[in-house]
């Protein structure tokens, strides 16, 4: 279903000391750092399966969605997602995926939200039946029943994540990019996420790929785990494997090891 | 094209529901009409020979002016576009499978219709019925009229079309401010809307009237008072399609160049 092999991805970022003298020092000569974002990643994930992408900030998780979802372009490397290049044709690609970015909206502030769903249903010219059995399928799994005639401004962020994730829903796609869908929830909301996503994965075979902090999330979801580090794959396995390659003693929690193993790796 | 005028359903509720705003709004206009008439009234009693309108083909314009305002206006913008191409919203508009640049055309033109219709009709009742020369004055024929509209709608588009460069050069600005304000001013002052393009003197106007801001305001409005027919209307008409197609090619040349470069930065 997704193939990616050696992908690379290099950032320019404009450095400076603090200081007056080295803002007007910047002003005519910039001191550059290269990122490498991507340093040769490489994995494949079949259809219907369930994948943790888990890393610390600043690894290379949200980067690789963004090639992932078409709409970053790697400087080399290649990617197949259901046999196409995602960013060779952008518009074809899209139509296959569902996206839900945890730290961005893609709801309609000012509107109520039923109004962005059918917004979107025009966008990706979904046929009205599998809209109105879409929709009234995610309504009753995500419980959306009192949210959809409300203006989004006035959703808590719980609430509104699981209309993002509705939103994301409406096309039927068959892969699902989530980029810490959990991120600020409470204990409730992070729960009905979780099992809404099983669920999901369970009934309709959708491919899913998660980044996220929060390993529980990963606990809950994933048979599988990529590790991936100063944009490199360091470990792709199950959470037992994770537990394994830390050197520490067993009996701590799965925080703890992970944050082990990131020392180990240097990361 | 269903997924386009459905940007039109959801402009036209989100107009409706900001009733306060209409109304403010309306009032500023009539004050501001007023004000200008009065003006120019002042001057036209000084010397009424001096000037290249009638009296009352300058008042025709102050109102047709005020009631079409957000149909031509410089300033705008879809501020929801330039505030999700800063903060990076717009991964979400870039995993649509649609042309960006026609999804925000269309919002574009369907925020300057709906605002135009849902508000110009008071300007425009009330304009007829003022007494004259202070009113609006009727057109010489029907043609003219359809001429006006017409050139009205190109008018629009030509608008729209001016604020999709300014939206696709925040892809390497980043921060809008200083390209649309440049872009605003400039119009403002450049298609006819602090002075007519008529009372620009000899030489520079000749060459304003040749400009793409020309073909936004000054045109219909002036088709509609009888100060360009004929020959000169075709020219002017003619004009209008031409810069339409130079600045609808040169933005999406822009976007394909922004797409293939596009970072969305932040996690």
């Amino acid at each position: 279903m997704i193939e990616v092999s050696h992908l690379r991805k290099t950032f320019r970022v404009a450095k400076r000391n603090a200081g007056f003298s080295q803002a007007l020092k910047a002003l005519f000569h910039r001191e550059y750092e290269e990122i490498h974002a991507l340093d040769g990643v490489s994995f494949s994930i079949g259809e219907g399966e369930m994948v943790g992408y888990i890393g610390p900030n600043g690894a290379g998780k949200s980067s690789t969605i963004k090639v992932l979802s078409g709409i970053l372009t790697p400087d080399s490397g290649e990617c197949l997602v259901d046999g196409q290049v995602p960013w060779k044709d952008r518009v074809n690609h899209v139509r296959q995926i569902g996206v839900v970015f945890g730290q961005r909206s893609q709801l309609w502030w000012d509107v109520p939200v039923i109004d962005s769903f059918e917004l979107l249903k025009e966008i990706y010219a979904v046929p009205e039946d599998l809209y109105r059995k879409n929709l009234s399928e995610l309504t009753e799994l995500l419980n959306l029943s009192e949210l959809l005639r409300t203006p989004t401004r006035q959703l808590s962020l719980g609430q509104r994540m699981r209309c993002e994730m509705a939103a994301s829903l409406l096309h039927s796609p068959r892969i699902l990019f989530l980029d810490e869908p959990t991120i600020g929830l409470d204990a409730v909301s992070k729960l009905a996420v979780r099992d809404f996503i099983k669920q999901l994965n369970r009934e309709h075979k959708t491919t899913v790929i998660l980044t996220t902090h929060d390993m529980q999330d990963i606990e809950a979801l994933a048979s599988r785990v990529l590790l991936i580090g100063k944009g490199r794959i360091l470990l792709d396995g199950t959470l037992e494997d994770i537990r394994l390659a830390s050197s520490g003693d067993g009996g701590k929690n799965i925080d703890e090891t992970l944050a082990q193993l990131y020392k180990q790796y240097e990361i | 094209m269903k997924k386009y005028l459905s940007f039109f359903r959801l402009r036209f509720s989100m107009g409706l529901q900001y009733r306060v705003a209409a109304f403010a709004g309306l009032v500023t206009q009539f004050a501001w009409g007023g004000m200008l008439i009065l003006a120019y009234r002042a001057f036209y009693r000084a010397d009424p020979n001096a000037f290249p309108m009638t009296f009352q083909a300058t008042a025709t314009y102050v109102w047709l002016q005020q009631a079409f305002l957000m149909l031509f206006q410089p300033w705008g913008f879809e501020y929801d576009i330039l505030e999700a191409i800063s903060s990076g919203s717009v991964a979400y508009e870039l995993c649509r499978p649609v042309s960006v640049y026609n999804m925000w055309f269309a919002r574009t033109v369907a925020t300057r219709a709906s605002a135009t219709f849902l508000r110009c009709w008071p300007v425009l009742i009330l304009g007829a019925l003022l007494p004259a020369p202070y009113g609006i004055s009727a057109p010489s024929c029907v043609q003219q009229l359809l001429w006006a509209l017409l050139s009205g709608i190109l008018g629009m588009l030509v608008s729209s079309a001016i604020c999709m460069l300014v939206y696709f050069s925040t892809f390497y600005t980043v921060n809008s401010t200083g390209v649309r304000t440049i872009s605003a001013c400039l119009t403002d002052f450049l298609q006819g809307s602090v002075i007519p393009l008529p009372f620009m003197p000899d030489g520079i106007r000749q060459v304003l009237e040749l400009l793409p801001f020309a073909a936004t305001l000054n045109a219909p409005l002036r088709i509609y008072s009888g100060d360009i027919a004929g020959i000169t209307l075709i020219r002017t008409v003619v004009l209008q399609f031409f810069w339409l197609g130079v600045l609808v090619a040169a933005g999406k040349l822009l976007e394909r160049n922004a797409m293939k470069k596009t970072v969305i930065q932040g996690g």
